[in-house]
């Protein structure tokens, strides 16, 4: 099989060509490592780490090669910055974390590696996972591979996880770690054309994931088809005794529920996600996507999440305040940058306002404006009421209903550098997606269609907490109806 | 006045009496192996960072776990201090920031906290008895240490404190006095150390204090307080409170206000003084650490872990006092240190309590004081002492002998039984022995004889010569009536 | 609602951020912004609500009371700026 070949495989496919000995976990990996250093001009990778890649790839062919091997053996791999990796820097594209290179391993990561995946290399991503567009991380945006037609703007490939976007769409891996706080697996993965999905809170353990809001942070997978992703999530899933947050719950083989279909599921309609100023084509792909889940056997039901529009406000407050005291640890003492100086306080406030980036800084002032004395009640108390209503209107809902269809984004990807004069003009790209962080609940993006600019879209199931499966199940039968999600054109490689 | 302005308590200023009003928060370090929130060791000392696990030099990524068994101290405390235990409570953040502080906040309890109200009941020397209300314990993460006499320039960190799980036990402003203060606080790790839930080592810093002290006119409404940080001696929570209520008073006398201030106490010149850093306005934005959930007991943990309480000083100093017949002041003395009070009732097991409490705080704390020894020490063991108890009792040695036996044992060791076997110190109960020894001295001293029937107080020397002359093993008593017989007084 | 140039330097300061004058000014604009637009949750009642405290339905696990961790100061100083025999090393702190 030609190289190129191989780095458009599917995990599965690629799963059982290696089983199959049609190729080797090395060929494999190389293919990637070639693929990603041609495509420099994407900055999905931060750090590429190729010797590492080959290294892992021949322990996997020989593992392969005894007959032995995980549930990932042999897959290639890019992992958000976010997750920290022994020996590997991590910087969560801060330039406060400076070479931190952690002396461990993030548990979810952990669990990739002891099924055999190859890790390439680490993927870019908004400073600390605040973002909607990746142009917010220290080592400049990441680009999104799809673009305009007849256009050669650059496009934003979504964020936070923009560099797990852009990688998976562009071929650079054949999955992606990412993490999700307020939208930022599934918003990227609709502008990108790929596959994202967002778990249960307490489904992945959060030990060893720089944490941006601890009470909404959640890893999943990005993958370029539904089955890919359940692949992916059952094996970054675990029960971590490190994690007090962390669900004991046993984890399904998601996979199979993959190809189930949606004959007796109901699925559910919220009127509320109908906002002033919708794009038609995402009003259109919408009822595209009921009119696909109804031709499978689902039926279609009408539900009310009436708080729905309180839910970007509230997570504004809730996101922003514990961001605040997650980000305190980053003072110059015990790793990262330092800003050297004669006293103390000057260390701190030195090493902080050069270490942080614009969006950082605006979202630590805000959390803790909102935390700080007499404001405390008002704003952050309220937020977390507005939460109890948010997950109460999904509860109701999911009484009648066994999963929920939205879209993902307001619209597709525009261009670097479009909406970044009004931060709340960026904070809109997460109005779908936030409200499934507020309750922690499970939401997944799938590939649906193209914006009028022929750019991916994507449409949004809302699931109950830890059913997963039924969002493979559905999404699944839209990625059948949709067609296969196309490579974009490749624009981006340099010849070598 | 209040029930509690005691005039004894008033401290006179040129224009009046003055009285203190304090409140103290006594942060107790929990015995635990492990850190409230890691797996690191609570272990003293250590080098450097040796004890720091990746949670407690909060690496990015890293998360909390709560230890069971710090829960269940705080909880023990909790019982001790006869306090509300709250089933549910609430772990959350204080955020500041400071260089032995690694998470840039503290992880604490303050809207519901562990342990609600309770009390402590202290007696003062004096005979005087103060009830200090209990406000709350909460349980917090200790933070690490700061070094700053190792570089001109530079001031060091060493995390291994950092995490360690403490109790900060808040009094309500209760207490009026210096003397009560330390009272209390003696009080307070007393019950700590029996309860065996903090070691209660104030020179490892196992137990401090902050201290908060503020003067007002008897009766009148509360004045400005100050909070003097991390006193950790009880002579040095004494000093504190007597030096700033006097440097409030004279400030309020000269016609000015107190500042709420956060002061320092230095031990050299016994003073507090403001802390030098930028005073900025404490806004420590606590909200529930999202990295917790809430903590919900259940009853029967509760009860389970009230079932397993000791005996605590104030049902001992009771029942001493009525059981035993103890004075207040000897129940007091052998109450106050859980080592104390177990060497007591191993020696008083089985025997007249009465005498045991002699012995034990008479010869024994006597000698323990004298040489600085501590009672865990001592070089004589419940056991011996508790042996020479009973020689004394089956009329073996007297009193007097018993003593020599002490000093031996206690130099030498040995098994008393067999110090007084094997030295012939057995107390001579032959009556012809002691009446020749009697007739002897009477015999030799004819004057003193005339002298003791007009003076009878003179037999004592009679006793002296005749005791002298048998080496001390005549029975004193049955010296005594003999003498008393033959001298017809 | 509103935030003022001298909230804003508050906050920096209470966040250990030293923030110019310009962005003092910007921040000013930027914070007011999102504030007035958070002012729509005002329109909610929440009196009655209580406050979501955990986001599964899951009661707090304990750890056993047992060392199982560190020992590695090698590696808690390891990525440090600056250290001395195994302490972290930060300017002068003063009391
Ligand atoms: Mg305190
Ligand atoms: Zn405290």
């Amino acid at each position: 099989m030609s190289p190129t070949k191989l780095t458009d495989l599917t995990i599965a496919e690629a799963r059982d060509g290696l089983r199959a000995k049609s190729f080797s976990v090395q060929e494999l990996a190389k293919a990637h490592l070639d693929a990603i250093e041609t495509a420099a001009a994407l900055n999905a990778y931060v750090l590429p780490t190729p010797e590492r890649a080959l290294e892992m790839a021949k322990a996997s062919d020989a593992r392969l090669g005894k007959g032995e091997g995980g549930a990932l053996e042999g897959i290639p791999l890019g992992i958000k910055d976010l997750f920290c990796t022994k020996d590997v820097r991590t910087t969560a594209c801060s330039h406060i974390l400076g070479e931190f290179t952690p002396t461990y391993e993030s548990t979810v990561s952990a669990n990739l590696w002891a099924e055999g995946a190859v890790m390439l290399g680490k993927l870019n991503n908004d400073e600390f996972a605040m973002g909607s567009s990746n142009e917010t991380s220290f080592f400049g945006p990441a680009i999104n591979p799809w673009r305009r037609e007849g256009s050669d703007a650059k496009l934003v490939p979504g964020g936070s996880s923009g560099g797990s976007s852009s990688a998976v769409a562009a071929h650079l891996c054949m999955g992606a770690t990412a993490t999700d706080t307020g939208g930022s697996i599934r918003q990227p993965a609709a502008i990108t054309g790929t596959v994202g999905i967002k778990p249960t809170y307490g489904r992945c353990s959060r030990w060893g994931i720089v944490a941006f809001a601890s009470s909404l942070d959640q890893a999943g997978p990005i993958t370029r088809t539904v089955r890919d992703a359940a692949i992916m999530l059952k094996n970054m899933s675990s029960y971590d005794p490190k994690d007090t947050t962390s669900a004991d719950v046993p984890v399904p083989d998601f996979e199979a529920a993959v190809g189930q279909g949606v004959k007796g599921l109901t699925i559910g309609i919220p009127k509320e996600y109908r906002v002033p100023g919708m794009a038609p084509e995402v009003e259109a792909l919408w009822q595209q996507g009921i009119a696909w889940l109804k031709d499978a056997g689902a039926e279609i039901k009408e539900v009310s999440l009436p708080h729905t529009k309180y839910a970007l406000p509230a997570y504004y407050i809730v996101a922003p305040a514990e961001a605040s005291s997650n980000l305190a640890r980053y003072d110059g003492v015990r790793y990262g940058l330092r800003e050297p100086c004669a006293d103390v306080t000057s260390m701190y406030e030195n090493t902080r306002e050069a270490g942080f980036g614009a969006e950082v800084k605006r979202r630590i002032l805000i959390g803790t404006y909102v935390l700080s004395a007499g404001y405390y009640d008002a704003y952050y108390l309220k937020a977390q009421k507005v939460r109890t209503l948010i997950k109460q209107d999904f509860d109701q809902a999911f009484e009648g209903v066994d999963a929920i269809l939205t879209p993902t984004t307001p619209g597709p990807a525009f261009a670097i550098g479009e909406k970044s004069g009004d931060p709340l003009d960026m904070y809109l790209n997460d109005i779908f997606t936030v409200t499934v962080n507020m309750a922690g609940l499970p939401g997944i993006s799938v590939p649906a269609g193209s914006s009028s600019e022929c750019t991916p879209l994507g449409l949004q199931l809302i699931g109950r907490a830890f059913d997963e499966e039924t969002l493979f199940r559905a999404g699944q039968v839209i990625e059948d109806a949709a067609g296969p999600s196309a490579k974009p054109a490749d624009w981006w490689s340099e010849a070598k | 006045m209040d029930a509690k302005t005691e005039k004894s308590n008033l401290i006179e200023g040129a224009t009046g009496a003055w009285e203190m009003v304090i409140g103290l928060e006594v942060h107790a370090q929990v015995s635990s192996e492990s850190k409230l929130f890691s797996g690191a060791s609570t272990e003293f000392g250590g080098e450097p960072n040796s004890h720091v696990s990746l949670v407690d030099a909060a690496m990015p990524g890293m998360l909390p776990v709560i230890n069971e068994g710090c829960i269940a101290q705080a909880i023990r405390t909790g019982l001790g201090l006869k306090a509300q235990i709250n089933l549910t409570s609430v772990f959350d953040r204080k955020n500041y920031f400071y260089p032995d502080l690694p998470q840039g906040y503290q992880i604490s309890q303050f809207k519901d906290p562990i342990v609600g109200e309770g009390e402590v009941i202290v007696d003062l020397l004096s005979g005087e008895r103060v009830i200090v209300g209990i406000e709350r314990l909460h349980l917090e993460q200790d933070a690490g240490k700061s070094l700053h006499d190792q570089h001109p320039q530079f001031s060091y960190v060493d995390l291994n404190r950092s995490g360690v799980a403490l109790m900060e036990i808040v009094s309500r402003p209760d207490i009026r006095s210096s003397e009560q203060a330390r009272a209390y606080v003696s009080k307070v790790r007393t019950i700590l150390r029996y309860l065996g839930t903090c070691d209660g080592n104030m020179e490892e810093g196992s137990l401090r204090a902050d201290v908060n002290v503020s003067v007002r006119r008897p009766g009148e409404e509360l004045g400005t307080r100050c909070e003097i940080k991390n006193v950790n001696s009880i002579r040095f929570i004494g000093q504190a409170i007597e030096y700033e209520a006097r440097r409030q008073i004279e400030i309020l006398e000269d016609g000015g206000k107190i500042d709420q201030q956060t002061r320092l106490f230095d031990a050299k010149t016994g003073e507090t003084r403001a802390m030098r850093s930028k005073e900025e306005a404490h806004d420590y934005r606590y909200f529930p650490d999202p990295d917790l959930l809430p903590l919900e007991l259940s009853q029967e943990f509760v009860d389970g872990i009230a079932a397993s309480l000791p005996e605590l000083p104030d049902e001992k100093r009771a029942r001493f006092i009525a059981d035993y017949g103890l004075t207040p002041y000897d129940a007091d003395v052998l109450v106050a240190e859980r080592e104390s009070v177990d060497y007591f009732e191993a020696v008083a097991k089985g025997r007249d309590a009465k005498q045991a409490a002699n012995w034990v705080i008479n010869e024994l704390f006597g000698r323990l004081n004298k040489e600085g020894v501590n009672v865990v020490d001592s070089p004589v063991s419940a056991d011996q002492l508790g042996s020479i108890v009973d020689l004394i009792k089956a009329n073996t040695i007297s009193g007097k002998i018993a003593k020599d036996v002490f000093d031996i044992a206690w130099t030498e060791g040995g098994d008393p039984a067999e110090i007084v076997e094997a030295r012939g110190l057995k107390q001579v109960t032959d009556t012809g022995a002691i009446k020749k020894a009697v007739d002897d001295v009477i015999a030799a001293n004819p004057e003193k004889v005339e002298q003791a029937k007009e003076k009878p107080a003179m037999v004592g020397w009679f006793v002296g010569q005749v005791m002298k002359a048998t080496q001390g093993k005549a029975s004193p008593q049955a010296v005594n009536e003999l003498l008393k017989a033959k001298l017809g007084i | 609602m509103s935030v003022d140039r001298a909230t804003v330097h508050r906050i920096a300061s209470l966040a250990r951020l030293a923030i110019t004058e310009e962005e003092a000014e910007q921040l000013e604009k930027e914070l007011s912004g999102i504030f007035d637009w958070v002012a729509q949750l005002d329109e909610l009642d929440t009196s009655a609500v209580e406050p979501m405290t955990r986001v599964a339905a899951m009661t707090m696990r304990l750890r056993k009371d047992e060392v199982t961790d560190g020992f590695y100061a090698d590696d808690i100083v390891k990525n440090a700026p600056k250290v001395d025999d195994h302490y972290f090393v930060v300017p002068k702190i003063i009391e």
